[in-house]
């Protein structure tokens, strides 16, 4: 039963990605890349990644529609068809994929314990997950702890991004407060929106507590829970307006944000070099490594949902708030 | 079980030729960054692929279950740091489309390069 | 632990951390002082490492004191360290001398958000070259590319805007190719950590994976290079980026893709797959003589100062890969020496241009007419940077040439073939260098340009120090010959 079902998403996903790239209106488009986000969502749950699913589902169905959205409002909703070079591009792409069939026959089959991947690192973080660092979601420890590094090394992307948006978006302006839009009701002035958003708002920010505090145990951690309390914030600016979003959570407030939960991380990592491990290291924040790995993931995750929250928050505003030229 | 594990490789395979064919014929800036986002989803789909035990679950230990099997936690972990490093280079490039069409008036890559050309 | 073990990850987290801090700097003179003081921070932790390194010490690290596959491990040698002292090196020359031509291209208002961006990349490229783990190989590719992205759309032109899209594009199709690779190797091995793929991957049965996995590494790692065809990207980005960034990234950047590409085939690849060395040098071998012969060529008719340079450096990255695909010691050591004295001698010739951008409004030759006259001090350092460019003996850059050839010659009748193309592409490079002497020296300044100064202090004496480096390296080789000879011994040492 599974299976039929697996193969139908990962049919409908490829329909997807087809009537992405024919459709010529972009905010079609747009709507049929968050389809394909859930899609692929789904389709990762069935895989055993539930991790995976929920971040797909928070920030490419989620965070990336608004973004693209909000751009389109300042570009163009239609695209016009030109004359290219298609052969040229249908001749690498078919290589490309030509090679790549050609090395997915010998890749072992779906599923198959005794395939290299499963052998090696990936059961040793099972082992070795209950008794040095006692979390139930090995994902968490991987993901905080034994690849740690990795993961500070995500939150800096992301604060790149937000300082690159911010920074690209800031060309032309004189440097003061930005203006916002000014006329930019919202939805204020439809009923069911307004009540029914307003409700979800408060809903929405405590999932995603709950998702940040919860991912030592279950499915969860510093980023679902950053881009969904992040999805929170951008409905009630919709809904009020940009202004009024802006005012519940002011710009300079969001920059501090995106940096400070990065310093929290990196800050992490220098003390315990202070208390004389390794950086990142976290058995030496407590005479009990353990309990110290646990302190550890609590403070990195800490500043993964800070900065999460706080960039995104900050990008989706340098669009919104931006002036249509 | 079969049929699915190459399945889910040759829907990647088709994923990225799809993907990688939106960025490099089509010429709106927009598409391309569609286009760019689906041919790193396909990547996704190939490692969380890998990461799959038959008969297994989520990597989440349950005290006082014994004999589970778990999928393998890592691909998982990598594809994390992916998809939040995909949004964040989807985000700027939206940015710098906007700076395009703000100082060019056009999202279309041709009639941005012929715009430059001197006159 | 003392404090020298933690000098690989100081190398990276102390830029790392000042990005975010020089955010919440408000005032952009604050940000630019902690930027170029963490800059230098950097630099000297890089010479800390390379002194260590020529001591012999290999400053292994684990992250979070996990052990080697389940953590993540850093890891310094001699290559490493001349990628370490260039990166850090051309970012603190940057910093140091170019606040002027920051101020005039960059709105103070964007200006921490700018050096936070700068910050990042420093943080990326070195984080790239001291990391043991493909995948960690990954995250810092990408801190380095989204930072570069940033700082090169901060150019004034608006045509920097295309080219950065251009760039975002290129890059991110390179890096997903990289992770596709990557993808393929762990799943025949099992594991991330480069030295312990080289070690597993003797287990794989199968080769075609690994095969199919080496082509999308190299692939995608040559377009983050700029390797010959895939350098469309370079010519504009590097144009249309403010001057100082192009300083910093026509210094390293290209060449710490280059260093993973070298890294991965020769530690990963070479020995494990059948023929695979005979592969390596008939795909490369001939992109990188086009690059030279034709990246040269189009250098000798462009017209614009900024992009004549940036087509000779995508003939440079040539010039690299060419010693890399003889596979051989002597050859592997003149790619290593040319990393390290071409970023000398395009960092200089970049940082002259910078100076003459601050008087002059256009680059194209044309309007470099009699500029010698005006600004004598700076041609004179773009004189000794060009020289050096081509390999004139005296320089820092005719090290390198000379080992490239010699190298070359020990290939038997296809190195003479090649060293004829490595003598007749530097004549080319003595034409296009001359082109920018004859305007700037021989032809009569415009009307306009009767009363232009010298470029402001700072810029031009680092400027000019920038180039007695590249005097100083051509006549005391020793360090980075020393540096290269044992990259290149480690490289091959894992050939058996």
């Amino acid at each position: 039963m599974i299976t039929v079902f697996a193969v139908f998403l990962l049919t409908l996903l490829v329909i997807t990605a087809v009537a992405i790239v024919r459709t010529e209106n972009l905010f079609i488009a747009v709507m049929l890349a968050a389809i394909f986000s859930l899609l692929m969502a789904a389709n990762f749950f069935i895989l055993d990644a539930a991790d995976v699913a929920l971040t797909e589902a928070a920030v490419g169905a989620g965070v990336t529609t608004v973004i693209f959205l909000s751009a389109l409002a300042l570009t163009a909703s239609q695209e016009r068809a030109k004359p290219s070079a298609r052969m040229l591009s249908v001749g690498v792409v078919s290589v490309t994929v030509v090679v790549l069939l050609y090395a997915t026959f010998d890749k072992p089959r779906l599923g198959d314990p005794n395939a290299p991947v499963q052998q090696h690192v990936a059961p040793w973080y099972l082992e070795q997950t209950p008794e040095l660092i006692d979390i139930p979601n090995v994902v968490t420890a991987v993901l905080a702890s034994f690849r740690g590094y990795d993961t500070l090394g995500e939150v800096f992307v992301v604060l790149a991004a937000c300082i690159g948006v911010l920074f690209v978006l800031s060309a032309g302006t004189s440097g003061g407060p930005q203006p916002v839009r000014p006329e930019t009701p919202g939805l204020r002035h439809h009923l069911i929106p307004k009540v029914v958003g307003r409700l979800l708002v408060p809903f929405i920010i405590l999932f995603g507590l709950y998702v940040q505090f919860h991912g030592e145990y279950g499915p969860g951690g510093g980023f679902q829970a950053g881009a969904i309390i992040a999805t929170a914030f951008i409905l009630h600016a919709l809904l009020e307006g940009e202004s009024a979003g802006l005012r519940a959570i002011p710009r300079s407030a969001l920059l501090t944000m995106a940096a400070g939960g990065a310093i929290i991380y990196a800050g992490v990592g220098i003390l315990t070099m202070l208390l004389g491990g390794s950086f990142l290291d976290y058995s030496v924040l407590h005479s009990n490594s353990v309990k110290g790995q646990q302190y550890g993931i609590i403070a990195i995750e800490a500043g993964v949902g800070i900065t999460v929250c706080g960039a995104l928050l900050a990008i989706f505003h340098a669009f919104a708030a931006r002036e249509q030229s | 079980m079969e049929v699915l594990g190459y399945y889910n490789y040759w829907v990647f395979a088709v994923l990225l030729m799809i993907g990688f064919y939106a960025v490099i014929a089509r010429s709106n800036l927009i598409k391309k960054l569609l286009g760019l986002a689906i041919f790193q989803s396909a990547v996704f789909l190939m490692y969380i692929t890998m990461n799959k035990v038959e008969g297994g679950t989520a990597p989440i230990i349950q005290k006082g279950v014994v004999d589970q099997i778990f999928s393998n936690p890592l691909p998982q972990v990598l594809i994390l740091t992916a998809i939040v490093v995909g949004v964040s280079t989807t985000a700027l490039g939206l940015a710098i489309v906007v700076r395009i069409k703000e100082t060019y008036g056009s999202i279309e890559e041709h009639e941005i390069f012929e715009a430059d050309l001197p006159k | 632990m003392n404090f020298s073990e933690h000098l690989p990850a100081l190398q990276v987290v102390v830029p790392l951390l000042s990005a975010p801090l020089i955010v919440l700097l408000r005032s952009n003179g604050l940000a630019w002082a902690a930027a170029t003081a963490t800059s230098l921070m950097a630099f000297a932790i890089a010479v800390a490492i390379t002194l260590g390194v020529l001591d012999g010490q290999t400053f292994p690290y684990s992250m979070g004191g996990w052990p080697a596959p389940y953590g993540i491990a850093l890891g310094v040698d001699s290559f490493s360290a001349i990628l370490l002292l260039i990166v850090s090196g051309a970012s603190s020359f940057a910093l140091l001398g170019g606040r002027p031509s920051l101020n005039s291209q960059i709105e103070a208002h964007r200006q921490p958000l700018f050096y936070a961006a700068w910050m990042l990349a420093l943080a990326g490229l070195s984080g790239i070259v001291v990391t043991a783990d493909a995948f960690n190989i990954f995250v810092f590719m990408e801190i380095s590319s989204l930072a570069s992205y940033v700082l090169i759309a901060g150019g004034p032109d608006r045509r920097a805007l295309p080219s950065v899209f251009k760039y975002l594009v290129m890059g991110t199709i390179g890096a997903t190719f990289y992770l596709i690779g990557i993808g393929l190797v762990y799943m025949m091995t099992g594991t991330l950590n480069l030295a312990d793929m080289e070690v597993r991957i003797q287990g794989v049965a199968d080769q075609s994976p690994i095969l199919v996995a080496a082509g999308f590494i190299t692939i995608g790692l040559a377009l983050k290079a700029a390797v010959f065809p895939l350098h469309a990207w370079l010519p504009n980005a590097y144009t249309y980026a403010p001057h100082m960034v192009t300083v910093f990234l026509a210094a390293c950047a290209t060449k710490v893709s280059l260093y993973v590409l070298l890294r991965f085939d020769f530690f990963v690849f070479q020995q494990n797959l059948a023929g695979h060395a005979f592969q390596f040098a008939t795909f490369l071998m001939p992109l990188a003589v086009l690059a030279v012969v034709v990246a040269s060529a189009y250098a000798l008719f462009e017209r614009n100062l900024k992009r004549l340079l940036a087509f000779s450096s995508v003939a440079q990255i040539g010039y690299i890969l060419l010693g890399a695909s003889l596979v051989s010691t002597a050859g592997l050591t003149a790619s290593g020496l040319h990393v390290f004295n071409h970023a000398l001698a395009k960092g200089t010739l970049f940082l002259a241009v910078a100076c003459l951008a601050m008087r002059f409004s256009s680059l194209h030759l044309q309007d470099l007419s009699g500029a010698a006259k005006s600004m004598p001090l700076t041609m004179a350092a773009f004189c000794i940077a060009g020289l050096s460019l081509i390999g004139v003996p005296g320089t820092a850059g005719f090290i390198s040439k000379w080992y490239l050839i010699g190298a070359a010659l020990n290939e038997g009748a296809l190195g003479i073939g090649l060293a004829v193309i490595i003598v007749l592409s530097s004549l080319m490079a003595v034409v296009y260098i001359w082109r920018v002497v004859e305007a700037a020296y021989f032809h009569t300044p415009n009307t306009s340009a009767v009363n232009i100064k010298e470029a402001p202090r700072e810029l031009l004496i680092i400027t000019l120090l920038a180039a007695l480096a590249n005097i100083y390296f051509g006549v005391n080789s020793a360090v980075p010959v020393a540096l290269a000879s044992d990259a290149a011994n480690l490289l091959m040492g894992h050939l058996q």
